[in-house]
C-alpha cells in the first residue's frame, strides 16, 4: 500500500537521525582531536625541526574534583621558543587511605591555541591508580608547533595556559543517587 | 484556491452517523474531532503554563523573595531562611515547566494536533488523516506526556526541593546526577521522551497525508498555504525530534547507568549536550512558527479579498526556513568559547533566514495593499501577529551578531525576543485561527464585542509586560533570576502589570466560550464571504462527521 510504504520509508528517516544523534559522539570528538575544537591539545610523535624567534609563555593550571588528592604545578610558568621543547613536572598526591583511579581531562585556553600545542608525553594519556598515601611526580613533555607562526588568527597568542583536571573514576555509585536526595 | 470551479457532492450528508460518546471521544478516529480534543487539551495545558507565568510576573513584580516564600511557608517550609531557599529552587521549577508547558504541551498541541489535523484533511479535500488510529495513538501519547511531566513537579528532583529546576533546555550537569539526582529529571526525559514518539508519529501522518491524499486535481502548487506550512513543520519534526530523543538517551544513562557522554571526568563534554540540543531547538522555533504563517496567510488573503501575494514565493519561503533552521543552531551558544571563524558562519547563516522570513512579511503587507480589507476579528489579530513578529525579528537579528550576543546572552533582552516571536506571534497566530475557524468547528458564533475586547486587552496587555524587557535586558538584567537590583524595579513593575492585563483579557476570552456555548447561535457555511476560497468553506459548519466521501475535483488553473 502507497501510503504504509511511505510511511516506513519516513519512519526510517526518524531512525536515521536518532542514529546519527548517537553517531554526533563519535564525530564530535573526531571533530575536537583533529581541529583542537575548545582547546583540545594535540599528540605527537616527533618532535618538530625548526625552531622559531618568537616566544609564548607557557603557565600551568592544576585542579582536582571530587577526589581526595591534592594537585598542584611544580612550576608556575615556563617562556618557550615556538618549536622549542618543553618539560614541566606536577604533583599529585593522594591524601586518603584508599587508592584512588583517576584520570586527568585537560586543554589549553585560548582555545585556539590547542590545534598548535603538542605533547609528546603525558601523564594524562591514561587512567593511573594513585595509592594511599602516595606522591607521584608527573612530567609532560610538549612544544608548540612553529606553524602558529604562519596563523594570523594567533598572532595575539602570547600566553597558553595548560589545565589539567583530576577526576576519581571509580567512584560511580547508584547509591550515591539515592543518598544524595536525603 | 478558487471554489466556484469546484464540484461538489453533499448527498451523503443526510446519514452521518456518530458513535456512542465513549467510542467518539476516547477511540476516536475521525480528524476533526482528534483536532477537537487537541485543542481541548492544549487549552488545559496552556492555563496551567499560563498560571505558572503568573507566579513569575508575582514573584518579580517586585524586588526581594517574597510572593513565592509565603507559598513555601504555607506549604511546610519554616519561614526564614528554609522558606527562602525551597522559593528559590521553586522559582527555577516554575520557569523550567512554564517554557516546557508552553512549547510541548500548548503551542505545538494547538497549532499542529489541533488546527493541522482538522483543516489538512479539509484543505486538501481528503475524507481523514491518511492513518486514523495512529492518529489517536498520538494525542494519548501527547496526554501520557503531560501527565508524567506534571507528576515530575511533585517528586524530589535536587536542591532540596521537588520538581527540576535547570531551564528548558536541560543542560547537564544540571540535569545530570550532580544537579539533580531525583527521579524528577527522569520523569521528565521520559515525557519528552513520549510526546516526541508522539509528534514524530503525527509527522508521519501528516507528511503522508499531504504527499498522498490531495484531492484530484490538486497539485502541490495549488495547495493552500496552511497544508505547506504542516508539511514543511511535519518534516521539521521528523529531522529534528529524533536528535532530542537521542540527546535526552545519553542523558537518561549518564544519570542510571553510568555513561559518560557529558561527564568530563569520563571524556564526555557537556558542551556536546548543548549542540545537540539546539540542533533539535533551532528547528523546533520554526515548528512552533510555521503554522502559525501558514494560518495569517489565508486570514489576510480572506479578508483582503485577494488572492495572497507570490504564493509560489510563500511556499518555497516557508521550505527555505525550514532548511536554513537546521543550520544555525549554534547561535544559541555563542558564549561557549568557539572560535571566531565559526562565530563569522553563525551569524552569517543566522542572518540568511531573515530574508525568507521577510518575503513574508512583505507578501503579507502586498496581500493587503489595494485590498478591500474587511478588519474582522480575524484579521485584527493577524495584523497584530504580523506587527509582534516583526518585532521579535528584528531582535532576532540584533541576537544573531556573536559580538551583541555576548553581552545579552541569556539576558532579558533575550527573554523578549523570544516572547515576542513565539508568546506574541505563535500565540497570536493562535487566536487568529482559532476566530477565523471558531464557527466552522463549533458550528455556533461567537460575541464579535467580548473578541475584539479579548483582542485588545491581550495586544496591549502582552506589550506592555514584554516591550519593557528589553530595557531591562540591555541594562543587564539576567534572565532566570528569582531577584534583583533596585535599579530594575520599576521595568518590572511594568511587566507584570501587563501581565494583569492579559489576565483580564484571558479571562474575558473564558466568559466568550462561555457565551458562545450558551447562546448557540447558528453559524453559516461560511460567514466571511468570498474572501475565503479554501475547501473547508465549501462544507456546512460544523462539517459533516465524514466529509468527502466523494472527492472534490479541484479545476481550476493556477488561480491563487
Amino acid at each position: 500500500m502507497r501510503n504504509a510504504r511511505m510511511a516506513s520509508v519516513l519512519g526510517l528517516g526518524g531512525l536515521a537521525m536518532l542514529g546519527l544523534a548517537f553517531a554526533s559522539k563519535p564525530l564530535y570528538d573526531t571533530f575536537c582531536r583533529v581541529t583542537g575544537f575548545g582547546g583540545t591539545t594535540q599528540i605527537a610523535s616527533q618532535a618538530p625541526e625548526a625552531v622559531l624567534a618568537r616566544n609564548v609563555v607557557v603557565r600551568f593550571d592544576a585542579n582536582v574534583i571530587d577526589a581526595p588528592l591534592v594537585f598542584r604545578p611544580l612550576q608556575t610558568d615556563l617562556p618557550l621558543a615556538l618549536g622549542a621543547h618543553g618539560l614541566a613536572f606536577y604533583e599529585v598526591s593522594n591524601v586518603s587511605d584508599q587508592d584512588v583511579t583517576a584520570i586527568a581531562s585537560y586543554n589549553v585556553t585560548p582555545h585556539k591555541a590547542g590545534r598548535y600545542f603538542n605533547k609528546l608525553e603525558c601523564f594524562c594519556f591514561q587512567e593511573d591508580v594513585i595509592r594511599a598515601g602516595e606522591t607521584r611526580r608527573l612530567p609532560v613533555l610538549f612544544f608548540v608547533d612553529p606553524r602558529m607562526d604562519e596563523e594570523r588568527n594567533l598572532d595575539d597568542v602570547r600566553t597558553i595556559t595548560l589545565s589539567y583536571t583530576f577526576f576519581q573514576t571509580d567512584n560511580f555509585d547508584p547509591a550515591a543517587k539515592t543518598a544524595a536526595l536525603n | 484556491m478558487p471554489m466556484d470551479e469546484i464540484t461538489l457532492d453533499h448527498g451523503h450528508d443526510s446519514h452521518d452517523h456518530k458513535p456512542g460518546f465513549f467510542t467518539r471521544w476516547f477511540l476516536s478516529t475521525n480528524h476533526k474531532d482528534i483536532g477537537t480534543l487537541y485543542l481541548v487539551f492544549a487549552l488545559i495545558a496552556g492555563i496551567v503554563g499560563y498560571t505558572l507565568s503568573g507566579l513569575i510576573r508575582w514573584e518579580l513584580a517586585q524586588p526581594g523573595i517574597g510572593p513565592l516564600t509565603s507559598i513555601m511557608e504555607m506549604f511546610g517550609a519554616q519561614a526564614g531562611d528554609d522558606a527562602i531557599e525551597r522559593a528559590k529552587q521553586f522559582y527555577n521549577v516554575i520557569i523550567t515547566y512554564h517554557g516546557l508547558i508552553m512549547i510541548f504541551f500548548m503551542v505545538m498541541p494547538a497549532l499542529i494536533g489541533g488546527f493541522g489535523n482538522w483543516f489538512v484533511p479539509l484543505m486538501i479535500g481528503a475524507p481523514d488523516m491518511a492513518f486514523p488510529r495512529m492518529n489517536n495513538i498520538s494525542f494519548w501519547l501527547t496526554v501520557a506526556a503531560f501527565a508524567l511531566l506534571l507528576l515530575s513537579m511533585f517528586v524530589p528532583g535536587g536542591a532540596g526541593g521537588n520538581g527540576f529546576g535547570g531551564g528548558w533546555v536541560l543542560y547537564p550537569p544540571l540535569s545530570s546526577l550532580k544537579g539533580h539526582p531525583g527521579p524528577a529529571m527522569d520523569l521528565l526525559i521520559l515525557s519528552l521522551h513520549t510526546a516526541g514518539i508522539a509528534s514524530i508519529l503525527g509527522a508521519i501522518n501528516f507528511i503522508v497525508t499531504i504527499l498522498n491524499m490531495r484531492a484530484p486535481g490538486m497539485t502541490m502548487h495549488k495547495m493552500p498555504l496552511f497544508a505547506w506550512s504542516m508539511l514543511v513543520t511535519a518534516v521539521l519534526l521528523l529531522l529534528a525530534l529524533p536528535v532530542l530523543a537521542g540527546a535526552l538517551t545519553m542523558l537518561l544513562t549518564d544519570r542510571n547507568f553510568g555513561s559518560q557522554f557529558f561527564d568530563a571526568s569520563g571524556g564526555g563534554d557537556p558542551v556536546m549536550f548543548q549542540h545537540l540540543f539546539w540542533f533539535f531547538g533551532h528547528p523546533e522555533v520554526y515548528i512552533m512558527i510555521l503554522p502559525a504563517f501558514g494560518i495569517i496567510s489565508h486570514i489576510v488573503a480572506t479578508f483582503s479579498r485577494k488572492p495572497v501575494f507570490g504564493y509560489l514565493g510563500m511556499a518555497y519561503a516557508m521550505v527555505a526556513i525550514g532548511a536554513i533552521g537546521f543550520i544555525v543552531w549554534a547561535h544559541h551558544m555563542y558564549t561557549v568559547g568557539m572560535p571566531s571563524d565559526m562565530k563569522a558562519y553563525f551569524v552569517a547563516a543566522t542572518m540568511v533566514i531573515a530574508v525568507p522570513t521577510g518575503i513574508k512579511i512583505f507578501s503579507w503587507i502586498a496581500t493587503m495593499w489595494g485590498g478591500s480589507i474587511d478588519f474582522s476579528v480575524p484579521m485584527v489579530w493577524a495584523i497584530g501577529f504580523i506587527f509582534l513578529f516583526t518585532v521579535g525579528g528584528v531582535t532576532g537579528v540584533v541576537l544573531a551578531n556573536a559580538g551583541i550576543d555576548h553581552a545579552l546572552h541569556d539576558t532579558y533582552y533575550v527573554v523578549a525576543h523570544f516572547h515576542y516571536v513565539l508568546s506574541l506571534g505563535a500565540v497570536f497566530g493562535l487566536f487568529a485561527g482559532w476566530y477565523y475557524w471558531f464557527e466552522k468547528m463549533f458550528g455556533v458564533k461567537y460575541n464579535n464585542v467580548m473578541a475584539y475586547g479579548h483582542f485588545w486587552l491581550m495586544f496591549i496587555g502582552s506589550n506592555i509586560l514584554f516591550f519593557p524587557q528589553h530595557f531591562l535586558g540591555l541594562n543587564g538584567m539576567p534572565r532566570r533570576y528569582v531577584d534583583y537590583a533596585d535599579g530594575f524595579a520599576p521595568w518590572h513593575m511594568w511587566s507584570s502589570i501587563g501581565y494583569a492585563v492579559t489576565l483580564v483579557g484571558t479571562l474575558l476570552f473564558f466568559v466568550l466560550l462561555i457565551e458562545a456555548a450558551l447562546r448557540r447561535r447558528k453559524a453559516e457555511a461560511n460567514p466571511w464571504g468570498e474572501g475565503a476560497t479554501t475547501l473547508e468553506w465549501t462544507l456546512p459548519s460544523p462539517p459533516p462527521f465524514h466529509q468527502f466521501n466523494e472527492l472534490p475535483v479541484v479545476k481550476a488553473e493556477g488561480g491563487h
